[in-house]
């Protein structure tokens, strides 16, 4: 226990002083060594170590009281000791005094320790930065680090600006931000994270973001203030907590005073009063919960998942209808041609012809088939291009007239061409007048899509649903592959909206929908939805911004493990207040009837709390694997 | 403006909610949350009178737990 703080030391010392002299007396008393004395000097003995174990509650407890907060655990425990002292019960009250803070004490040293654990894995804070000064290098704090200068990372050190690499070709681990394991390579002109560890080679990389605004700054802004959007759970717990201390103090009163009315004995009765007023302190069940959710949020985190507070994570507890967004979400948002049917030519020639009428474009799809070409264009062979939006090209390629387009595109200019149906975007290509093919361009489905939609199903969504731009024929074979239960295609952008709002108005009470977007134009979105979830937003303010929950790289299976996560807290809390509350209400009940003593009433108090502490903490184990 | 503070010896959860309330109340105060895992204070509050406001804090925490401390 090298660990404790000095208050704990203190606390510690004071019990160990407090036990052997409570043990010496408590010998004596049983030999009978107190029996010639008058009752007012074993009184006199005995608050000798009443005062060194509670000196502390008893000026607390007055303080308060000026201050005018009566139904404070520290009053309650001093009117429950001075109470016990009253009716002779010297040894209870002290026993009583003791084990409280023997409880105290390591209450507050378990939720340390658990703090503790919970902050070392959001332990992704960088301490300095390397900056060169005249030709030597220098440490300094990230703080004082300008936009636009060069900072310089070694092997094995934690990247500490948002930066673009100058120099240098390296392995990057971003394990501590998306739990994923496998180091990312990065070289001249790649964006770097803050947070993450560069691994293998000395980079120089010029700085894109302040501190404050670097990622994993945003990222503990971010979980640090989970705090205060608090889960329905813990704000019935905390207005509970208002109501049970009175309550139960009242209760202390009432029987304390009215059943000695008629059997006249008033010790035994004030005796079981002192076990309510031991009982009546909250803490248990106001520590337990948020400890069950925080440690929900900093297992998620660890995993690469932020979780903005304990709202939304009892809200995907619940989750049962999931919409995603396709491109970028679903798919990869990579368009790469998958097929060209030729007609009267070779396949090389249409893509060719396509490729050079696409020249001048920076569309998608005219950068798809340029890439599927592959070879330099020699753009002296293209004049007198022509973009008609949505519909396509018209170019001259070695003096001859080329059509690249969309069917309306072919047959306003009376083209007759074999439409195809296959999904995809299908650019038909004339030239000359005649139909000389068409190239198929489509986005691939994205790795672990169909495995998290199954693992989602079996975490207990009931629909998965997918909302995209594109024509029904590519909606429908993505939806198919996938294994989704329901697709709507051809939508606009606005009609997300709509479509999200029906979808919630299908769903029961207590029934939770998530939408699934990349953040990039979807915000609207994503605020609409119960539980927002933005995907591979590696320092994407936007994303981050909007969702509620923000998935750190660009696995979807992450869905189904935040579910879990979720799921396991909710229990964990729910454990918590039952517990709780049952083991509280039996010893109110066994002390109203005199079974229970003031020793129970403790363990009832503190000992549960730390029990409750230690439940929530499993939360932390199972990512420390 | 929104201010963040570390608490010290913030030793019951109980507690912190009863200063977050209390600091909630006082006038001027627009927002206020004590954070009891990360013994941490946020308080957001009028520009012009902010010192003035953390004056009134620092008691009114005194007040609810005497034995927390707020580092400035």
């Amino acid at each position: 226990m090298g660990s404790l703080t000095k208050k704990q030391r203190t606390a510690l010392l004071r019990i160990v002083v407090t036990f052997v002299l409570f043990a010496g007396l408590m010998i004596c008393e049983h030999t009978g060594v107190f029996e010639p004395l008058p009752w007012w000097a074993a009184a006199l003995i005995f608050i000798v170590p009443y005062l060194i174990i509670g000196y502390d509650i008893i000026l607390k407890a007055m303080k308060n009281i000026l201050h005018g907060q009566v139904f404070d655990e520290n009053f309650l425990m001093l009117v429950a000791t001075v109470a016990a002292f009253c009716i002779g019960e010297y040894s209870e009250a002290v026993a009583v005094m003791l084990f409280y803070q023997v409880g105290e004490l390591f209450q507050s040293y378990a939720v340390g320790k658990s703090r503790q654990s919970i902050t070392e894995l959001m332990n992704i804070v960088p301490e300095y930065a390397n900056i060169e000064w005249n030709g030597e290098l220098r440490q300094v704090d990230p703080d004082d680090v300008e936009v636009g200068d060069t900072i310089i990372i070694k092997p094995g050190e934690r990247i500490p600006l948002d930066a673009v690499i100058a120099e240098g070709d390296t392995m990057i681990d971003t394990a501590a931000l998306t739990g994923e394991s496998v180091p990312r390579h990065a070289s001249v002109g790649d964006e770097i994270i803050s947070g993450c560890i560069n691994g293998s080679g000395t980079i120089k990389a010029t700085v894109t973001k302040a501190f404050e605004d670097s990622t994993v700054t945003r990222i503990l802004e971010l979980v640090e203030n989970a705090g205060s959007k608090k889960a329905k759970t813990e704000n019935f717990i905390t207005r509970f907590a208002k109501v049970y201390t009175p309550f139960v103090t009242i209760a202390a009163l009432i029987l304390a005073v009215i059943p000695p009315l008629f059997d006249g004995d008033w010790s035994e009765w004030i005796a079981r009063a002192c076990t309510f007023l031991v009982i009546s302190c909250p803490c248990a069940l106001v520590i337990s919960v948020p400890l069950g959710f925080f440690g929900g949020i900093g297992s998620a985190s660890r995993q690469g998942i932020l979780v903005k507070g304990g709202s939304y994570l009892e809200a995907v507890a619940e989750l049962k209808t999931v919409v995603f967004d396709k491109t970028g979400t679903l798919t990869k948002g990579e368009f790469r041609v998958s097929k060209a049917a030729a007609v009267g030519c070779t396949e090389e020639e249409l893509i060719e012809t396509a490729a050079l009428a696409e020249c001048f474009s920076n569309h998608p799809i005219a950068v798809s088939i340029r890439e599927a070409y592959g070879k330099t264009i020699n753009t002296e062979r293209v004049s007198d291009t022509e973009e008609t939006a949505g519909h396509g090209v018209a170019a001259l390629v070695d003096g001859r007239r080329v059509l690249l387009g969309n069917m309306a595109l072919m047959r306003d200019n009376g083209i007759e061409a074999n439409e195809l149906t296959s999904p995809g975007t299908v650019v038909y290509a004339a030239r000359d007048g005649k139909y000389i093919g068409a190239i198929v361009i489509s986005d691939s489905v994205k790795e672990g899509s169909a495995e998290a939609i199954t693992e989602l199903k079996a975490a207990g969504a009931k629909r998965c649903v997918m909302l995209t731009g594109d024509r029904e024929a590519e909606a429908g074979a993505v939806s198919a592959q996938l294994g989704l239960d329901m697709h709507y295609s051809e939508l606009l952008p606005s009609d997300k909206v709509g479509i999200v709002e029906k979808l919630l108005g299908e769903c029961g009470k207590g029934e939770n929908l998530a939408f699934v977007g990349d953040g990039i134009n979807d915000a609207p979105v994503l605020a609409r939805a119960d539980i927002g979830i933005a995907m591979g937003s590696m320092g994407s303010d936007a994303a981050i911004e909007a969702a509620d929950i923000v998935i750190m790289d660009d696995d979807l299976r992450k869905i189904p493990e935040v579910m879990k996560t979720a799921s396991k807290t909710m229990r964990i809390v729910r454990e918590n207040i039952v517990f709780a509350l049952g083991v509280k209400l039996a010893v109110l009940v066994l002390g109203a009837l005199g079974i229970a003593n003031m020793w129970l009433a403790v363990f009832a108090d503190v000992g549960v709390a730390v029990i409750a502490i230690l439940n929530s903490m499993r939360m932390l184990k199972k990512t420390r694997t | 403006m929104k201010k963040k503070f570390k608490l010290q010896d913030l030793d019951c959860a109980n507690c912190a909610q009863k200063m977050e309330d209390a600091i909630k109340k006082i006038d001027g105060v627009t927002d206020a949350s004590v954070n009891f895992m990360m013994q941490k204070m946020t308080v957001e509050a009028d520009d012009d009178r902010f010192d003035d406001i953390m004056k009134k804090i620092v008691d009114t925490c005194k007040k609810v737990e005497p034995e927390c401390v707020i580092l400035m």
